[in-house]
């Protein structure tokens, strides 16, 4: 089955960020396909490539892009929401005059039609949020 | 047609248990994570409110979410099942639609 996932609320402060992931990973190991995770609000700070967490406690954004590098999941992170957070990429840079880039590897900038396309052509979407 | 209802709020914190439980149809199924959990550990007020609700829907719980709080070794109410993040993606695919109470 084709599941899409929806994350509202960033990582180290609410429990959606670590709930989607061990959801998107239990779901890859019982044979599903996890197309899309859309990244909105506050979740937009998943993708950010600045955070250094102690050692010993999990690195939630290098969980995102390994999981996107091991199994192709497109993890996308709203375009409105990232320019409130200060996450950009090489365009968003550009177009607002940035001189940073922080996107994370597996990450992409997109907009809404995104989440909605993902609800589309998904069999399932789950939300996860406060 | 019937639908997975996720709460994860513990209803000492938000309402979204009891909106959630005073609007669902018959035959829906309802699977507390995150905070939510504390709820079916028996012994809360919300005790005979789940233990009814259980006679028209199914009730899941995540028991990792139980053990990260302590309450793995606790009785649960009557009528929950436990499922970890495998049977988390089980009720999703078995279920048509799914709704997060947030």
């Amino acid at each position: 089955m084709k599941i899409s996932i929806l994350v509202n609320e960033g990582p180290y402060q609410h429990q959606a960020s670590d709930s989607a992931y061990q959801f998107c990973v239990a779901a890859i190991d019982s044979g599903h396909e996890v197309s899309r995770v859309f990244f909105y609000h506050d979740g937009v700070n998943n993708g950010t490539n600045l955070t250094t967490p102690p050692q010993d406690d999990r690195h939630i954004q290098k969980r995102w892009s390994a999981l996107a590098e091991s199994n192709g999941v497109d993890l996308v992170l709203c375009v409105a929401a990232c320019q409130r957070r200060g996450i950009v990429d090489e365009g968003e840079r550009d177009r607002n005059k940035k001189d940073a880039i922080n996107v994370a590897d597996g990450f992409r900038i997109s907009g809404l039609g995104q989440l909605i396309e993902a609800g589309i052509e998904s069999d399932r979407l789950v939300t996860f949020g406060d | 047609m019937s639908t997975l209802n996720i709460v994860n709020k513990s209803p000492f914190e938000k309402r979204t248990l009891d909106q959630c439980l005073s609007r669902i149809a018959a035959g829906d199924a309802v699977l507390l994570i995150e905070d939510a959990v504390v709820v079916a550990a028996a012994g809360t007020s919300y005790e005979t409110e789940l233990k009814s609700a259980s006679a028209s829907h199914k009730l899941y719980v995540l028991s990792p979410d139980l053990e990260a709080r302590g309450l793995a070794e606790r009785s649960l109410v009557d009528g929950f099942s436990c499922v970890d993040y495998k049977g988390f993606v089980a009720l999703v695919t078995e279920h048509d639609r799914v709704h997060s109470w947030l």
